[in-house]
This record gives C-alpha cells, sequence and structure tokens, in this order.
C-alpha cells in the first residue's frame, strides 16, 4: 500500500484545515488551562504547511512529513511546536515508503517515544499523549481500523483528559484546578484524527 | 577563539530576556558572549527555534554554550534548537534548569572566570529553588 500524490494532498490539507478550523476552540481551552495561545500558534503552523502544500505533495509521504515536522517546529512557537514537530519528524524518519498496518503502528510508536522524551512525560498527565497512546492500541489492535473506530477512540481519549490532573506543562502550575477541562493539546491532537478518519471515509 | 563560555537567554517575553540579558552586562561586564531572544514566530509572547538558534550562534563560544530559559516552551523549545545544531556544536550547549535571571547572572559570573560549560552549568543550578 502506498498513499499517491492526490491522497497525500488530501491528508495534508484535511488536517490543516481542521486544526486551523479549530484554532478558536483550542485557544480557549488553553485560555481555561494554559497560557491561552495553542490555538493560535497551531494556526500559523498549519497555515504555513498549507502554503507549502504542492511541494509537499510531491514528496514521498515519509519527506513529506519530515518537512511538515520541521515546518512546524520553524513556526509554531510554545511547546506545541517541538512536540507536534517531534511527532512528525518521527513518523516521518521511521515511516517506510511502502506502508503496511504494522508498519504504521511501528512508526507511531516509535513517534510517541520521542514526543515523550522530548516533553518529559508520559501517559496519564494530561497531554497529547493521551489521545496518541489509545490511538496506537487500536492500530495495533487492528492493523486496519475503520475510520469510525478512530474517530470514537481519539474523541473519547481527549475526554478523559477532562478529570485528569495536569503534571507537565503550564497547566500543572494550576495543580487541582487544571481539573475539570480538556487538555488543549490531546483536543489538537484528536482533531487530527478525526480529518484522517474524514479521509479514509471519503468525506472530503 | 572566544575563550569563554556563551550565554544565551530565551524568555517567553523579549523584554525580559533583553533586561536579563542588561544585567548580565552591567553585573558582568563584556567578557561573556551574551545573546538572548523573546517571542513567537508571530511576534508575540512566546519561543521561536530560529531565534533560538540564531541567538546561539551569536553567543557561539568554542568552550561551549549554556542557555537559561523560562517557563516550559522555552526549554522544549531551546532543546529541539540545540538538536537542531550540527554534531559537534550539539555536544557544547546545555540548557540549565535554574531560574532564568538569577540563573544568567550565575552562569555569566562564572563563565567570565573561563570555567567550564559544566562549571557554569552548575553554579546556574546552584540557584534552583530546592
Amino acid at each position: 500500500m502506498t498513499v499517491d500524490a492526490r491522497l497525500q494532498k488530501m491528508l495534508i490539507e484535511t488536517v490543516a484545515q481542521q486544526v486551523i478550523a479549530h484554532a478558536d476552540e483550542l485557544t480557549r481551552l488553553d485560555q481555561a488551562i494554559g497560557d491561552g495561545d495553542h490555538g493560535i500558534n497551531m494556526r500559523r503552523g498549519f497555515e504555513a504547511v498549507l502554503s507549502e502544500l504542492p511541494v509537499l505533495s510531491e514528496k514521498s509521504l515519509p519527506e513529506a512529513l519530515k518537512a511538515i515536522g520541521t515546518k512546524l517546529v520553524m513556526t509554531v512557537g510554545g511547546a506545541s511546536g517541538p512536540l507536534y514537530g517531534t511527532l512528525f519528524l518521527g513518523l516521518g524518519r521511521a515511516l517506510p515508503v511502502e506502508l503496511s498496518g504494522t508498519a504504521i503502528a511501528e512508526a507511531l510508536a516509535s513517534a510517541i517515544d520521542a514526543v515523550k522524551a522530548r516533553g518529559k512525560s508520559d501517559v496519564g498527565q494530561k497531554t497529547m499523549l493521551d489521545v496518541l497512546a489509545p490511538v496506537l492500541e487500536e492500530v495495533r489492535s487492528d492493523p486496519h481500523p475503520l475510520p469510525e473506530r478512530l474517530r470514537a477512540v481519539a474523541v473519547a481519549a481527549a475526554e478523559a483528559t477532562i478529570p485528569m490532573k495536569a503534571i507537565r506543562g503550564r497547566a500543572s502550575f494550576l495543580g487541582e484546578r487544571s481539573i475539570g477541562h480538556m487538555d488543549p493539546g490531546a483536543r489538537s491532537t484528536a482533531l487530527m484524527v478525526e480529518a484522517i478518519a474524514d479521509v479514509m471515509e471519503g468525506k472530503t | 577563539m572566544k575563550r569563554n563560555v556563551g550565554i544565551v537567554i530565551v524568555s517567553h517575553s523579549p523584554d525580559i530576556a533583553r533586561g536579563t540579558a542588561d544585567m548580565v552586562r552591567q553585573m558582568v561586564g563584556e567578557k561573556v558572549p551574551l545573546a538572548w531572544c523573546g517571542g513567537d514566530p508571530g511576534g508575540g509572547l512566546g519561543t521561536s527555534v530560529e531565534a533560538i538558534i540564531a541567538a546561539i550562534q551569536k553567543a557561539w563560544s568554542e568552550k561551549g554554550v549554556a542557555i537559561l530559559v523560562d517557563l516550559g516552551g522555552a526549554e522544549t523549545n531551546s532543546e529541539m534548537a540545540v538538536e537542531m545544531l550540527s554534531e559537534e556544536r550539539r555536544e557544547r550547549v546545555v540548557v540549565c534548569n535554574a531560574p532564568i535571571v538569577e540563573g544568567a547572572v550565575m552562569a555569566a559570573t562564572e563563565a567570565s572566570a573561563g570555567s567550564s560549560l559544566d562549571q557554569v552549568r552548575q553554579t546556574a543550578e546552584e540557584m534552583r529553588p530546592a
């Protein structure tokens, strides 16, 4: 299985537009428990990605993912720039050009490890990792997961961060008061998974 | 070749970064290569990997560079910036776990005595709240 240029363009475009369309929501979530710039930062990063869409569509998928990672690192700012940058760079480094369900699961696993190292964080600390880990489990248990399954896992996982207490990042300064709000990074990760599911379903 | 360890100050706010650098200059003088950056790539509060890389290059010394940061994103972005340096430079840059103002002044004081990168980092990190 390979991703052709047309599908690749659609994936990048859909993920970017999904994040941009929800930028205000991400900022609102971040205002509750962080420094209130997550949506602004992510919009800037993904607008930069969109501006290079033609070039990115022509690259192989791993190369495109690496280029997206570097772009996000350079343009997003905040902690989410290096964290999402590391995720995309990690996927690009680990994915083969010839895809399989197993290869995707392995690449995602190694990219998640890189994000853990970058953020000095782990599952259960109210971060994007709390969405990435269950999504990985889903891909591992079923190498060809149904899009609606992926979407449901991601959305539920983001919602499961609401009762969590933040241990890392700005939200951790709030301690107990971080409980009761969805983590903005978990939400942005879920948005990306939802966008990928949309493309898989041919909704776009 | 610059003889002393360089100091880089990375804050979410350009005003804090510049102000901290001013204090270092006044208290330690010109013997230490010094650079600062603050603000995100869009000009708001935050940090920029590109600006951090540029600051590291500006404060570069063969003895290495110690970075002082304020909050989480500044640390994460600084670590990312270090990783994007050439391999031989990467080994000679550290991000100190210390408060930005006190850490920068202490690190620069130590650096001005010709100390090693390790010593500079240790002195800065002594300022860390227990």
